[in-house]
């Protein structure tokens, strides 16, 4: 296990004590925020690697993904590097690959397309529920959801409380991501403000204050309001530390600790 | 306080009197309304299940959690889910809202469209009509407690989410409808204030009896985080927050807790008149809260600190700061931490008030101007005395910038008796 992902791994709880523990994480709604500066896709990046790990052979994952932002290749090619090849994960059946770039709504059917679109997230759930495993759905991106929607957010937001419904129906775990910096503030029902009201971890990358530098490409916050069943560990809490991306890896590190 | 809430709740609403109802706000920034609804339902459910309560039996309104959840979560709490079918009625409104899955199954596309039934558990698939969700809550009450004269309590979790199917005015008049209706004792609903507009937040807080609001124990900036102390205030407020609770009495005051009331009294002057106003504040009850294991623990403010006896008339200093030219800000300490509100009277003077005032010329003798000054010394004629004492006080002046004070002497009241010595009753 390398440390740089370790030291990520510990702040999202998936790395307590038991390296290979994905308990935390199940049926939980994680939401990834980035903005222009800072692009949050290493994230995402990381943790389909963490999910589709052969090292988790006690509580095997299944990814389920609905892409919105790039083909298929773009994320082989990312993950490849990162040493996670997206090909054979999907011929295993571990990854479901839904390619969503060319979905457009009709203007009068948005709400057909998405429960369309719910419909076969549901079907694929339900196909790998017998085999006992942990699923996890990751959508990238939400805001490129509504484009595809016709600019309808109450149509993301119902899709999104169904995906929901997911958690508790199948236990899945469900992962999205989000640009804040693309809604105005003077509107008040901004999607993030629901989303962020919908998730239980937050995770955001944003600048640093101090501005731009070589060596530091931005912060990591993470906030986690933490389980609310009552059952097991409960923490709640909030990590904030400094990355760095490189060509094959993210590097993380706290305020001042790089050397 | 909270569970003086609860209490509340517990006791009802007398005969031919509304539902005593409950608003519970809170927004991301202390994202704890739902833990403080869970609160409140499990301490609720548990007079209701033991049989201390006004009403028999509740009827909840999922949104937001799913009935599997409120299972777990009651039988976290030791209440005794066995019997709950005699009790507790849950209105699903979580799992299939807009009636997706029905129509993926008829497709074939799905399989399971939702968990299976339940004796306390009936589902809604269409939660944008209102009319038929207030007939389905009626109905499950009515299941539970019979007609007559036996009560039932409601709750709702949350209105934000029936908000984003239907209109405010929608909402408003189910809650009403709620409220209104003869057999049900209590109604409470959570409410995420940050996602809905102010009108929509008073439109609730008009229908409530009492106002629960989850704050942050401070605000961290939440732009970019400028050092540790931002992040440690951050993860101070998903630990702890402050519970504001506001309850109004029959009379339509406010009810007011262990915090003394208190004065503040402003003056502003207009150019002719001189208005005094007083503002009362009210200090509402406020506990702190923090969440440890998902249970939530309520403490007084008071309670804790090294503090005597709390005297009745609170240790008040104020400052006064001026951020917008026509908005006064006061600062006022008190003993149990600050208070901190927005007064919206223009006390400052504007430049041609400046002026005006600085023209107008006192009443006094000695003017240092080095000419005297005739001042009325209020022995006028009587009906000179009468013709100016008229109510048209607003007399435009030759020159309309100069001010001008007019006084009217008592005396002036008076039938002046010639014979009469006014030193008469003076024994030197």
């Amino acid at each position: 296990m390398d440390r740089p992902a370790s030291f990520l791994d510990e702040a999202l709880s998936l790395d307590d004590g038991d390296s290979n523990n994905l308990q935390p994480w199940i049926g939980r709604v994680v939401l990834v925020e980035d903005c222009v500066e800072t692009n949050g896709a290493f994230v995402l990046h990381h943790l389909i690697k963490r999910f589709l790990s052969p090292n988790l052979s006690s509580s095997d994952s299944i990814v389920i993904f609905v892409a919105f932002a790039q083909p298929f290749s773009h994320y082989d090619r990312i993950l490849r590097k990162m040493g996670c090849n997206l090909v054979v994960q999907r011929e295993n059946k571990r990854l479901i690959f839904f390619d969503m770039l060319m979905l457009e709504c009709p203007d009068d059917g948005v709400e057909d397309g998405i429960i369309a679109l719910y419909g076969n997230i549901q079907k694929a759930v339900e196909a790998v529920s017998s085999l006992n495993k942990n699923i996890t759905i990751m959508i990238d991106d939400i805001s490129l959801l509504e484009v595809a929607a016709n600019g309808s957010t109450k149509d993301v937001l119902d899709f999104m409380h169904y995906c929901h419904t997911l958690t508790t129906q199948f236990a899945c775990t469900i992962i999205t991501v989000i640009h804040e910096d693309i809604y105005s503030s003077a509107d008040h029902f901004t999607l993030p403000l629901q989303m962020e009201h919908l998730a239980d971890i937050k995770i955001k990358a944003e600048p640093l204050v101090t501005g731009l530098a070589a060596d530091v490409h931005g912060q990591l916050t993470i906030l986690n309001k933490g389980s609310s069943d009552g059952l097991g560990r409960w923490k709640s809490k909030i990590r904030n530390f400094h990355y760095r991306v490189k060509e094959n890896s993210v590097e993380y590190f706290y305020p001042g600790g790089r050397t | 306080m909270a569970d003086a809430i609860c209490r509340v709740l517990r006791d009802g609403a007398l005969e031919g009197e509304h539902a005593t109802s409950l608003t519970i706000n809170d927004s991301v920034d202390s994202p704890f309304g739902p833990i403080v609804f869970d609160y409140i339902f499990t301490q609720l459910s548990s007079y209701i299940s033991s049989g201390k309560s006004q009403s028999r039996g509740v009827v909840l309104v999922a949104f937001s959690r799913s009935p599997s959840f409120i299972v777990e979560l009651l039988k976290s709490r030791g209440i005794d889910i066995t019997t709950t079918h005699e009790w507790l009625r849950i209105l699903d409104c979580y799992t299939d809202p807009l009636g997706w899955k029905e129509r993926l199954k008829e497709r074939g596309a799905i399989k399971t469209p939702s968990t299976e039934a339940s004796l306390i558990v009936n589902l809604c698939k269409d939660v944008r009509n209102l009319d038929d969700l207030f007939s389905l809550i009626i109905a499950l009450g009515k299941g539970l407690v019979g007609e007559g004269k036996n009560r039932f309590s409601v709750a709702i979790d949350s209105v934000s989410e029936m908000l984003r199917h239907t209109s405010l005015s929608s909402v408003a008049s189910l809650l009403s409808n709620i409220r209104s209706h003869a057999q049900i004792s209590s109604v409470f609903w959570l409410h995420h204030c940050d996602l809905h507009d102010m009108k929509t937040a008073a439109a609730f807080e008009y229908m409530s009896s009492m106002v629960a609001n989850v704050k942050p124990l401070s605000t961290a900036t939440n732009v970019l985080r400028e050092n540790s102390e931002n992040l440690s205030l951050l993860e101070q407020n998903y630990k702890r927050g402050q519970f504001h609770a506001s309850l109004k009495r029959r009379n339509g005051r406010v009810r007011i807790m262990v915090l003394p009331s208190f004065s503040l009294n402003m003056y502003t002057c207009t150019h002719h008149t001189q208005a005094h106003i007083q503002c009362s504040i009210s200090a509402k009850k406020c506990e702190e809260f923090s969440i440890e294991q998902s249970l939530i623990k309520f403490t007084s403010l008071s309670a804790g600190k090294n503090e005597t006896a709390q005297s009745l008339v609170p240790k008040v200093s104020f400052r006064h700061y001026r951020i917008y030219p026509f908005m006064s800000f006061f600062y006022v300490q008190h003993n149990s931490g600050y208070m901190f509100w927005q007064v919206q009277f223009n006390l400052q003077l504007s430049d041609k008030e400046r002026s005006d005032r600085a023209k107008v010329v006192l009443p006094f003798e000695h003017q240092e101007t080095g000419k005297s000054v005739q001042i009325y010394d209020g022995r006028r004629s009587v009906t000179e005395g009468k013709h100016v004492s008229s109510i048209e006080k607003l007399q435009k002046q030759e020159d309309p910038g100069r001010g001008e004070i007019i006084y009217f002497r008592d005396s002036d009241d008076e039938m002046p008796d010639s014979d009469e010595d006014p030193d008469d009753d003076l024994d030197i």
